[in-house]
C-alpha cells in the first residue's frame, strides 16, 4: 500500500480531476464503449436534409451521389452501410463539406432529402461524439484539430480549457454541442489519432434528456414557449421517479387496492 | 491488486485524462491496459528534444529494433511537463516518411554531371567529387565571395559550429547565413543595440509570475502551443490575469484574450509610441531605474526598405516598389509621426549599413519625439477593422496603456514573427524594450519584454554559435578586430586569416545566384527555395547554368527539386545533438537510431568536404571585392601560409586536420568511455575514432566562458537527470534572470541591474534630427531607451492590388511542411494552405467558401482555396495564408522588402488581388 500522505495526495488529485471532468461534460462526451456499440449498429450518416422516414421514401435512385462535388456519398451495399441502395457517407474517408447550395438534396426526386432545408447549418446528418480516453486534447496535448476544422466552430465544437492540476499547463478540452453539430464529419476525417477519437453517431443512440421537472439554476433562461413546463406549473411537481433497481430505497410492492397510499406497506407484517 | 500499489509518480505520469475517465466512472478496459504493458516491454527510452518550434519541449524517445517506435512528452522537462502539441506528438514519425532520401542524387547524363539532366543515384564519392569540382570552379575564379552555405536555426550546435568554422576559418568566406535570418534577425539587432548582448533576460517561468501578458504579433496559441498552455493555465488559475492580443486579424490566441486589438500593418510602431507618451504624460516613468540604468537614443529614419539599389533584376510590375529604396514620398501619418510634411520626398540617404547608426539624445528630445503620438492620432492610424468604431478602438488603447502603467501589474510582452518580419522590425523590437525600461519592468520576475523564437535552435545554434555572415561565436562580430583576434587565438589561426568583411546575408546569397556574384550554394537543414519571399526569382536563379546548388536534406523538398546535387541527411535522433531554446535553455540528446541507407550527418559531410582542401588552396592571398579594413590591403585577404608554417601547419595540411581533427579533438575518443550511447553516425562513417560532436562542442564552449555566455560541458548536458540549463552557467549553476543582481552572477550585488553587454556601448551624441557630437561616449552597464518613429509599409493596397496579404504558420505544420506533411495524420488534419478571407471581401469577388481563387501580386500568382470561416477571421481588406504548402507556394507572391538593419524579410505586408479562378 502507498503511504498515507501519498494516498491523500492521490485522493486530492482525483477530486480535482473529477471537478474538471464534470465541468467538461457540459457538452456531449461519451465513453469509448458507447462509441463502439454504436459502430456496430447499421447506422451511417445520411446526406444533409434526410427526413425522419428517409429509408421509406428513398427510392435508391442514386442521383444524390454524383451531385456531390466532393465524392462524399456512397450507396450502401449488402456488405457495407445501412439499408442497401440508400446513400450514406463514411466521414473518416470523405466528410460532408457543407456546400451552401446543398446540391445533393436538390437532386433528390422524392423528397427523401429535403430540398427545402434552408441552410446547410440546419442539416443533422449525425452527431459528433468524442472518446475522451483516446482524444489527445483531453490528455492535455495541444491538438484541437477537430475544433479548428469544424465549419461551425465555437458553436458545434468549443474548447473549454481547464487547469491541468498536475503542472502549470491548461488542458484544452473539446466539447461537442448537439444543438449546432451538423454531423458533417470534418472533425472525424481530420482527427490525427490512429483510430478517430471523434466520430459521427446516430444522435438517438447517445442523446439523453434531463428530467423535465428540473432547471439548471445557474443558467438563467426561461423555457421556450410551448416546451414542457413553459407554463411554469409542471403537471406533476416533484413527482417521484420510479426508483431504479439496486436503489437503497425499498422497492414498493405492486399496488394493491388501497385507499390510503402507504397503508398496505405499513400494515404488512414486518 | 496492482492498481492499489500505484505510486503517486505513476499516477501523475498516467495523466489527467486517465484520472478523469476514472473519476467520471468510465469503464477502463483491462485488455487495453494489458496490451499497453506488453507493447512497452522492450522499448528503450532516452531523453530528447522536440524537433519543431522554439518552445523547446522535452520528449522521451522510445527505440526498439533500431527504430524510433514511440515518443512521449517528458514529465520532467520544465518547459512542458510531459505535454506536447500535435506536431510534437509525431516526433518519431517524421523520420519514416515514404520518400526519405537514402542516397546522394545528382543530375547526370552519360555518367557525368549535367545541369539539365534528371537526377540519378550516385555514390558519396561521385557526389563529393563533383561538389569539390564545382566549389573549386567558383572559388578559384571568383574567390571566397562566390561560395556560400545557407544554414539553419534547426542546426544542432555542433553542426552550426562546424559549418561556421569551415567557411570562416577554412575558406575565409563569411558567406554563411541561416534561415534564422528570416526569423530572428530583427530581434538580434535590437538586443545588440539596446543591451549590447543577444537573447532574452527573462524566462518562461515569468508566465507563472505575471498578471498581464501582451502578445504583439505572436499567435502563441498556434505558433508556441505548449507555452500557450502555460499562459492559459495562468489565466484560469489567477483570475486577475489579463491577456491582450495585438494582431492584424482575429486568430486562435484571441479566444483567451481580455482585449483583442486589431491593428493595421506596421501601426504597432505607433501604438508603442502612444504607450511611451502615456507613460510620460501620466508621470509613470520609473525615474530611479531609468537614471541609474538607461540612456535615451535614436537613429536615422531615411533607411530604405532593404531592397537592392537597382531594379535591373526586377519584373516590370515590381519597379514602382523597388524605386522606394531611393526616395519615399511621405503619407499623412508618416509625416505627422516624423514631424515632417505630407508629400515630402525623402531621399533614403541612410539605406545600407548606415541604417544601424544611432546616437544618444536627451530625455527632453525623447519626449519631443513621442509627442505627436496622441490617442486620437494613433487610433486613427492604427485601427485595423473598419467594422469597429473609433471610440471602441480608443478605449482599447487606453486599457492597454493602463495595463503597462499600473504599478500592480507584472507585465510580460511576448512577440515573435509579427515584430521580427517587419520592415522596421528592429525599431519595433526596440520600442517594446523602451516601454518596459521606462517603467523599470524588465529583467525582473514576472516583468520583461520577451522575444520568442520560431525555431528549435535559432538561439542555441544560429545565434550563439554565430552561424551568420556577420557573426563569430558568443556575440562577436567579423568586422571587429579584437573579436577576430580572439577567434583566431581560440581556433589557432594565423593573424588575419579571418575575413573582416561582413558576408552575404541570406537574401543576398539568393540575389547573388541571380546576379552572378555567387555560383556555389550548399544548403543544410533548410528548405530555402520555399521559405524565402519573392521566390520566383530564386527558383529561376538556382537553375542558371553557372550555378551549382547542393541541397542536404532528409526529404525531396522543393529546394531539392531545383538543386543540382542532393545529399541525404540524418535526422534529429539519428545523430548526437544539442539545441538552445528561446529562454537560453541548452538541451541535449544522444543518437538513438542509425540513419537509413546511406544518409549521413551534416557534420560528417562538412568533415569529408574539409578533407578535400589543403591550406595552400585557401590560405594564400585571396581577392575580396569591396574589402576595406584596418590592417588589410584593399580588396585583399593576405597570404597567411608562411605564418601557418611557423605554427606547424604545412601547405599540404588539410582543413580537416587543421580545423577539426586537431590533436586535442582527437583525444576525445569514440566510443566514449563515460557516456551512454552506442551509436555515432558521424564517427562511424569517418572511421577516425574521435567523437566529433563532443569535441567540437567543448571547443566551442571555450568562447562562451567568462563573458556572460557560459555553457556547461558536453557531458553535463548529456546527464540523465538534467533537462537543460539556462545560460550563463557559472559554477555549475544556471542563470534565471540576466542583468539582475539577485540572479545573475555577472552583476555585482548591490547594483540592482547591470546591462553589461559589450556591443555598441559607445555612441555619439545628438538630437532627433542627427548627430551633434560624433565623439563616442561610453555607456557601460546601461540599456538604451530608443525613440523610433512610425514608418509606412513600402507596399500598400491600391486600386489594382487591393488587399493586404499576411503569411504565417499553423499549429499542424512546421515551416515548409517537409517533415510534417509526410505524417499522414497531420496531412489529413491540414492538407492544404487556404486563403483566409473576410466573407464580404470574398462575396465582392464572386467567391464563397471552398471556391478556388488566384492570389496575385506584382511578383507572381498562386491558386488557393478560399476559407471565410476558419481559424483566422479576417477584417475587411486583409487576407492570410500559411507557407507550409508546397502545392500553394505563397512566397511566390510575397514582397521581399527587408528590415534595413537586420536584413530580415517582412513576410507580413504584401499587396495582392484575389480573383475567382
Amino acid at each position: 500500500m502507498s503511504s498515507a500522505p501519498s494516498t491523500r495526495r492521490r485522493e486530492w488529485l482525483l477530486r480535482a480531476a473529477q471537478g474538471a471532468a464534470v465541468a467538461a461534460c457540459g457538452g456531449l462526451v461519451w465513453n469509448a464503449f458507447l462509441v463502439r456499440s454504436v459502430h456496430a449498429a447499421p447506422w451511417a450518416p445520411r446526406p444533409p436534409g434526410a427526413t425522419e422516414d428517409f429509408a421509406a421514401i428513398c427510392i435508391k435512385c442514386g442521383l444524390c451521389v454524383p451531385a456531390c462535388p466532393y465524392g462524399t456519398l456512397s450507396l450502401a451495399t449488402v456488405d457495407a452501410g445501412p439499408a442497401p441502395g440508400t446513400p450514406y457517407f463514411d466521414p473518416r474517408r470523405v466528410p460532408c463539406y457543407m456546400c451552401p447550395g446543398i446540391p445533393c438534396a436538390k437532386a433528390c426526386p422524392t423528397g427523401a432529402l429535403d430540398a427545402a432545408l434552408p441552410r446547410i447549418e440546419d442539416a443533422r446528418m449525425g452527431l459528433a461524439v468524442i472518446d475522451p480516453e483516446s482524444c489527445l486534447s483531453w490528455q492535455g496535448l495541444r491538438c484541437e484539430v477537430c475544433h479548428r476544422v469544424c465549419p461551425v466552430r465555437d458553436q458545434a465544437i468549443s474548447i473549454q480549457p481547464h487547469p491541468r492540476q498536475i503542472s502549470r499547463h491548461a488542458v484544452f478540452v473539446p466539447v461537442v454541442h448537439a444543438d449546432a453539430c451538423t454531423g458533417c464529419g470534418l472533425c472525424t476525417q481530420a482527427c490525427p489519432t490512429q483510430v478517430a477519437s471523434i466520430n459521427i453517431v446516430d444522435p438517438a443512440s447517445v442523446r439523453g434528456r434531463m428530467g423535465e421537472h428540473y432547471r439548471l439554476g445557474w443558467k438563467d433562461v426561461a423555457p421556450a414557449e410551448g416546451a414542457p413546463g413553459a407554463d411554469a406549473t409542471p403537471s406533476a411537481p416533484m413527482a417521484p421517479t420510479p426508483p431504479r433497481s439496486g436503489s437503497p430505497a425499498p422497492a414498493a410492492p405492486p399496488a394493491a387496492p388501497a385507499k390510503v397510499p402507504g397503508l398496505d406497506y405499513l400494515n404488512a407484517p414486518p | 491488486m496492482s492498481h492499489h500499489t500505484i505510486d503517486r509518480r505513476d499516477f501523475i505520469k498516467s495523466g489527467i485524462a486517465a484520472s478523469t475517465a476514472l473519476a467520471v466512472g468510465l469503464p477502463v478496459s483491462q485488455d487495453a491496459a494489458a496490451q499497453a504493458k506488453s507493447a512497452e516491454a522492450g522499448i528503450a527510452w532516452d531523453k530528447g528534444v522536440c524537433r519543431f518550434c522554439g518552445t523547446g519541449c522535452g520528449i522521451l524517445v522510445g527505440t526498439q529494433g533500431g527504430k524510433v517506435v514511440a515518443t512521449k512528452g517528458d514529465p520532467d522537462a520544465p518547459v512542458n511537463r510531459g505535454l506536447n502539441c500535435i506536431k510534437g506528438y509525431f516526433n518519431g514519425k517524421i523520420l519514416y516518411g515514404a520518400d526519405r532520401l537514402t542516397q546522394p542524387l545528382m543530375r547526370m547524363k552519360d555518367g557525368k554531371f549535367d545541369k539539365n539532366a534528371p537526377f540519378q543515384p550516385v555514390s558519396w564519392k561521385v557526389a563529393m567529387d563533383e561538389m569539390e569540382r564545382q566549389f573549386r570552379k567558383a572559388y578559384e575564379t571568383k574567390g571566397p565571395s562566390a561560395v556560400a552555405i545557407i544554414g539553419s536555426g534547426q542546426y544542432t550546435i555542433p553542426e552550426a559550429y562546424a559549418a561556421s568554422k569551415l567557411m570562416k576559418a577554412g575558406f575565409r568566406s563569411n558567406n554563411i547565413d541561416p534561415n534564422a535570418r528570416l526569423c530572428m534577425a530583427s530581434a538580434v539587432v535590437a538586443f545588440y543595440q539596446v543591451f549590447g548582448i543577444d537573447e532574452p533576460a527573462n524566462v518562461y517561468a515569468d508566465i507563472e509570475k505575471s498578471n498581464a501578458m501582451i502578445l504583439w504579433g505572436n499567435n502563441m496559441a498556434e505558433a508556441h502551443p505548449v507555452l500557450w498552455s502555460r499562459v492559459t493555465d495562468r489565466k484560469l488559475t489567477h483570475k486577475d490575469t489579463k491577456i491582450v492580443n495585438l494582431t492584424t486579424c482575429t486568430n486562435m490566441s484571441s479566444g483567451l484574450a481580455d482585449l483583442e486589438i486589431i491593428m493595421k500593418p506596421s501601426s504597432d510602431l505607433a501604438i508603442q509610441n502612444y504607450i511611451a507618451r502615456e507613460i510620460i504624460a501620466r508621470g509613470a516613468v520609473n525615474q530611479a531605474f531609468v537614471d541609474k540604468h538607461c540612456i535615451f537614443a535614436t537613429g536615422p529614419t531615411d533607411i530604405g526598405y532593404g531592397m537592392r539599389p537597382t531594379d535591373q533584376f526586377g519584373f516590370p510590375a515590381e519597379k514602382d516598389i523597388l524605386a522606394k529604396q531611393k526616395v519615399v514620398t511621405l503619407d499623412k501619418y508618416e509625416a505627422i509621426a516624423q514631424r515632417r510634411k505630407e508629400g515630402d520626398k525623402v531621399e533614403q540617404k541612410n539605406a545600407g549599413p548606415a541604417a544601424g547608426n544611432h546616437w544618444s539624445i536627451t530625455f527632453e528630445e525623447f519626449k519631443r519625439g513621442v509627442e505627436p503620438y496622441t490617442l486620437d492620432f494613433v487610433a486613427e492610424l492604427a485601427k485595423g477593422d473598419e467594422a469597429e468604431s473609433l471610440e471602441s478602438f480608443k478605449k482599447k488603447l487606453v486599457a492597454l496603456a493602463d495595463l503597462y502603467i499600473d504599478p500592480k501589474r507584472d507585465v510580460v510582452s511576448f512577440w515573435c514573427m509579427g515584430f521580427n518580419q517587419h520592415q522596421r522590425g528592429v525599431w519595433v523590437n526596440e520600442l517594446c524594450y523602451t516601454n518596459h525600461l521606462l517603467l523599470g519592468k524588465h529583467a525582473r520576475p514576472g516583468n520583461g519584454a520577451f522575444s520568442l523564437t520560431g525555431q528549435p535552435s535559432a538561439c542555441g545554434s544560429a545565434r550563439e554559435v554565430g552561424a551568420f555572415c556577420h557573426r563569430l561565436p558568443s556575440d562577436m562580430l567579423v568586422n571587429i578586430k579584437p573579436h577576430r583576434a580572439k577567434t583566431e587565438k581560440l581556433w589557432k589561426l594565423p593573424e588575419n586569416t579571418l575575413n573582416p568583411q561582413v558576408g552575404a546575408s541570406l537574401m543576398n546569397i539568393l540575389q547573388g545566384l541571380e546576379d552572378g556574384k555567387i555560383n556555389f550554394v550548399w544548403t543544410q537543414v533548410v528548405n530555402i527555395f520555399q521559405s524565402t519571399p519573392n521566390s520566383n526569382h530564386w527558383l529561376q536563379a538556382a537553375r542558371k547554368p553557372d550555378n551549382f546548388v547542393v541541397v542536404a536534406d532528409a526529404y525531396p523538398t522543393l529546394s531539392a527539386k531545383v538543386a543540382d546535387l542532393i545529399l541525404p541527411s540524418s535526422m534529429i535522433f539519428e545523430k548526437w545533438g544539442l539545441y538552445g531554446n528561446a529562454e537560453r535553455r541548452t538541451q541535449a540528446w544522444r543518437q538513438q537510431v542509425a540513419a537509413p541507407g546511406e544518409a549521413r550527418t551534416d557534420v560528417w559531410m562538412l568533415m569529408e568536404f574539409s578533407k578535400r582542401f589543403k591550406l595552400k588552396d585557401v590560405w594564400g592571398e585571396k581577392k575580396i571585392p569591396g574589402l576595406k579594413a584596418e590592417g588589410f590591403t584593399d580588396n585583399t585577404l593576405p597570404d597567411v601560409l608562411a605564418e601557418a608554417q611557423k605554427m606547424g601547419y604545412g601547405p599540404d595540411a588539410t582543413l580537416y586536420d587543421v580545423l577539426f581533427a586537431t590533436p586535442e579533438n582527437k583525444k576525445v575518443a569514440w566510443p566514449d568511455p563515460k557516456l551512454r550511447g552506442k551509436l555515432n553516425g558521424t564517427a562511424e562513417a569517418l572511421g577516425d575514432k574521435w567523437f566529433v560532436e563532443k569535441a567540437l562542442f567543448n571547443e566551442y564552449r571555450q568562447f562562451t566562458l567568462g563573458d556572460g555566455h557560459d555553457l556547461a560541458d558536453f557531458d553535463t548536458y548529456m546527464r540523465d537527470d538534467l533537462r537543460g540549463l539556462t545560460w550563463p552557467v557559472v559554477d555549475g549553476k544556471e542563470t534565471v534572470y540576466r542583468f539582475n543582481d539577485e540572479f545573475d552572477p555577472y552583476v555585482k550585488k548591490g547594483l540592482g541591474f547591470d546591462f553589461y553587454g559589450k556591443l555598441m556601448k559607445a555612441i555619439p551624441t545628438g538630437n532627433l534630427d542627427g548627430v551633434i557630437d560624433p565623439k563616442p561616449v561610453p555607456l557601460p552597464g546601461k540599456a538604451k531607451i530608443f525613440f523610433r518613429p512610425y514608418a509606412a509599409p513600402a507596399e500598400q493596397p491600391d486600386a489594382n492590388y487591393d488587399l493586404w496579404l499576411c503569411t504565417g504558420r499553423i499549429l499542424e505544420h512546421w515551416h515548409t511542411g517537409s517533415m510534417t506533411r509526410r505524417v499522414p495524420e497531420l496531412h489529413r488534419a491540414a492538407p492544404t494552405a487556404v486563403l483566409y478571407m473576410n466573407p464580404a471581401d470574398a462575396a465582392a469577388r464572386g467567391l464563397k467558401r471552398n471556391d478556388v481563387a488566384w492570389i496575385e501580386s506584382r511578383r507572381g500568382k498562386v491558386k488557393a482555396v478560399v476559407e471565410t470561416q476558419g481559424r483566422n477571421k479576417m477584417p475587411k481588406g486583409s487576407v492570410w495564408a500559411a507557407f507550409f504548402d508546397e502545392g500553394m507556394q505563397i512566397n511566390k507572391v510575397v514582397l521581399d522588402t527587408l528590415d534595413p538593419m537586420s536584413l530580415e524579410p517582412d513576410f507580413k505586408k504584401s499587396a495582392v488581388k484575389v480573383i475567382k479562378a
